[in-house]
């Protein structure tokens, strides 16, 4: 290129770019502190996350910070995002300049990917991060000397500590040329003169851009098949070109990928040789002590049961002090607008539709705020990496990823941060399996409605007297939902979601001592995005729902009248034929609608048909399974609470997706609507089976 | 000179220079080799995972763990451990 511009320009995005655990993230949160938003890239379930960062001379600039990777040239086409993002394919134009994340206690392998940049004709920037560790373990950097042997500027930072950013920022301002200012790789000998002709064509032809054409030249001699789509028109004149000259590599013995990796890895260790002085020992350091106890096959596992038994108690029972306390505010914020507004519908409207909703929305902060806080600490000090080492050989087995271990046990407690939780699996169809079987875990809100219906048709005996047949019961219903949340998970491997087998090529990081800033951002972000895309949904279809059982009114009717009357009330009646095979009728039915939002709602609404409930509108318990229990069906004379219609309604609620927070979330996870409206369906048809078979089984074994 | 050995086949502590990703499939093999396991690298077997699979190396500085099936297809040579 001619027009080397020696003047700097105006730079306006700025793309952090670098290996997974390079320190990245930090990096990108030091530069933008709060002001940074996350969204997902379009079509595909990779987050992007975008902030603004002032520089010293008052501009402001976009900072993108792009998923971690090893390469540009990545073999499983999910993680392409990365290069789209750079080359500008995805979204805008590509970024003015490129700010390579280089940890400096791995230099050769991080090397690799800033060399690919550069190639790329990009402005870069090359911060080394952890300068600090690398100085404990006595490797010496001559940043100088790198800076000359790339041509591109090099800081060093400990973004940990805080230290360097400034200079980041200033050298960010100041960044010259718009064609890459590095020196590119020489392109080994036996491929040069294909890649610069290929490269030729490619601008001449499809019009690329530079830097794209310079990258598609190689993409072309690496694996020719997944680039052809990208590239227009891919006519016949390329077409034969590239063909001869794979056939005469194949002659000669190339193989192009080795070629470029091996002679480029042989460039960077040249580099490295002269640039990086290693002094003390770098590995059997603290980390290797630490792993011999957390990886020990005794210790090991009582170590990672240990960490899920604190995790699971406190989204399990810690983060419902923080619930109650917000469901009383709410409680008291409802009676206080009861108490001051004149009766009617606005104020129906406020208390029961939108409050219940806003409140609906906020109760799972606290459950979301936790897990994300240990997700945080366990993800930023390493841990993480080693309860996957230990957990892989069992999740394998139903084809999950060891990763898939915490979002599958915390929905447990709630799928809803369970889901949330699945970003840490790096792997989109592992973690799209994860997220569609999560649910199927027994989550909490499930808990008071197995009360009720346990208590309803299983007598309280204790069997050999320890264990009641009511605690029998319940622990049933979790490990069913349980292994049919592994068992999906492997169908789902096996059939919609298989593909060659995902690598399992992971770091394993060196332990750190997390920082809280970092755990904070992480769980300041995850509850803004829950808040903003899922709770909205959550709220919409909490009004919509209060509409469907208050309207059409009628205020002289009891409540358990209106309720009938209400549309709720007549899609319950509606979808009773639908239900009877099941052994329900239409008081479930409206059960069972009521609850679409959230499952615990069954409680209620049954309270509010048997015409029970206290002053606060609280369901009492003991009354409610009486009534249930008295209760008989007009029609058949049977009990409407019968064995097999209780157990059939149990296994429904085991397996049923009642619950719209989920899907919402299911949508923002997945980025469409596509996943969350399979996952209904698949849910829906598995508990009418099951339920109905459970239904069908006590007829058959003599149960009423 | 020795012929050489599946990765697996190392125990812990023992050290090996890469002599062939050739018994790998192409994705696999092309990620290891961009993640710096590529001939002639010396690397170290640290660990198994309790349950046996995966297993952990130690590669140009840093530690990686993949499964057996992957580790069957690295072939290096075996060098005396020190």
């Amino acid at each position: 290129m001619s027009h080397l511009k020696t003047s700097t320009r105006r730079v306006n995005t700025v793309a952090l770019l670098g290996n997974p655990n390079s320190g990245k993230t930090t990096l990108f949160n030091s530069l933008t502190g709060l002001h940074h938003k996350v969204g997902n890239y379009p079509g595909v379930t990779v987050e992007r996350r975008e902030g603004r960062c002032t520089l010293p001379d008052g501009q402001e600039i976009t900072v993108l910070d792009l998923p971690g990777t090893y390469s540009l040239h990545p073999c499983a086409p999910d993680e392409q995002i990365t290069t789209d993002a750079l080359l500008g394919r995805i979204g805008s134009s590509p970024p003015d300049v490129v700010v390579c994340v280089v940890d400096a206690t791995s230099l050769e392998r991080n090397l690799y990917v800033v060399t690919q940049v550069i190639d790329c004709h990009l402005p870069v920037v090359m911060v080394l991060t952890m300068c600090d560790l690398a100085q404990e373990r006595e490797m010496l950097i001559d940043t100088r000397l790198l800076s000359e042997a790339l041509g591109i500027p090099v800081l060093r930072t400990a973004a940990y500590k805080g230290e360097g950013i400034e200079h980041v920022r200033r050298a960010l301002a100041t960044v010259p040329q718009s064609n890459g200012n590095g020196h590119r790789w020489p392109v080994p000998q036996p491929l040069q003169h294909a890649h610069d002709r290929l490269a030729e064509m490619l601008r001449t032809d499809c019009r690329m851009t530079l830097q794209a054409a310079s990258y598609e030249a190689t993409s072309l001699l690496i694996a020719p098949d997944a680039v052809a789509g990208r590239i227009d028109p891919f006519d016949d004149r390329m077409r034969k070109y590239l063909r001869t000259t794979h056939e005469r590599l194949a002659f000669l013995g190339i193989d192009p990928p080795t070629v470029f990796i091996e002679t480029r890895y042989a460039w960077i260790r040249d580099l490295c040789a002269t640039a990086l002085r290693m002094q003390g020992r770098s590995d059997r350091s603290l980390t290797d002590r630490i792993d011999r106890i957390v990886t020990h096959r005794v210790w090991g596992f009582l170590l990672f049961l240990g960490v899920m038994a604190v995790v699971f108690q406190t989204i399990f029972s810690w983060a419902t002090y923080p619930m109650e306390l917000i469901g009383t505010g709410f409680d008291a914020l409802g009676r206080l607008i009861l108490d001051t507004m004149p009766p009617g519908d606005l104020r129906s409207l406020i208390v029961d539709g939108a409050l219940a909703g806003v409140a609906g929305v906020v109760t799972f902060l606290p459950q979301i705020a936790f897990l994300f806080v240990f997700l945080g600490l366990l993800e930023d000090s390493g841990y993480m990496a080693r309860a996957a080492f230990i957990m892989d050989k069992l999740m394998s087995k139903v084809g999950l990823h060891g990763k898939s271990f915490i979002p599958l046990l915390g929905s447990f407690a709630c799928a809803v941060p369970g889901i949330m939780a699945t970003r840490t699996i790096e792997n989109p169809k592992d973690r799209l399996a994860t997220i569609l079987v999560a649910p199927l875990m027994s989550c909490s809100a499930r808990l008071p409605v197995y009360s009720l219906l346990i208590a309803a048709c299983i007598p309280p005996t204790v069997l050999l007297g320890v264990v009641s047949y009511q605690g029998l019961t319940l622990l049933v219903l979790y490990v069913t939902g349980m292994v049919m949340a592994l068992s999906m998970a492997w169908l789902f491997k096996k059939t919609l979601l298989s593909s060659v087998p995902p690598l399992f090529i992971m770091e394993l990081p060196p332990y750190r001592i997390p920082s809280m800033k970092t755990v904070l951002y992480l769980v300041w972000e995850r509850v803004l995005a829950f808040l903003k895309t899922a709770g909205t949904i959550i709220l919409g279809v909490s009004i919509l729902l209060w509409f469907l059982a208050t309207y059409p009114k009628n205020d002289q009717a009891a409540p358990s009248q209106r309720l009938q009357q209400s549309y709720a009330g007549q899609m319950g009646r509606a979808i009773e034929p639908l239900i009877r095979p099941l052994g329900f009728d239409w008081k479930i039915g409206i059960g069972l609608i009521s609850s679409l939002l959230q499952r615990e709602a069954f409680v209620s609404a049954m309270a509010t048909i048997y015409n029970i409930a206290d002053n606060d509108n609280r369901p009492q318990t003991a009354t409610l399974n009486r009534a249930m229990q008295n209760d008989v069906d007009a029609r058949t004379g049977q009990s409407t609470f019968s064995l097999a219609t209780t157990l059939a309604l149990l296994a429904y609620y085991m397996l049923a997706l009642q619950c719209l927070s989920t899907v919402a979330v299911v949508h923002r996870e997945t980025n469409g609507w596509k996943w969350p409206a399979f996952q209904f369906l698949y849910m829906t048809v598995l508990a009418y089976g099951v339920s109905f078979a459970v239904h069908r089984g006590v007829l058959l074994l003599g149960g009423s | 000179m020795m012929e050489p050995v599946a990765l697996e086949k190392l125990s812990p502590g023992e050290q090996g220079t890469v002599a062939t990703l050739s018994g790998l499939p192409a994705p696999a093999r092309q990620r290891l080799q961009e993640m710096g396991v590529i001939r002639g690298t010396r690397l170290r077997f640290v660990r198994r995972a309790p349950l046996g699979d995966p297993i952990e190396i130690h590669v140009k500085g840093y530690r990686l763990m993949l499964r057996c099936t992957e580790a069957r297809g690295i072939f290096v040579f075996r060098e005396k451990a020190v």
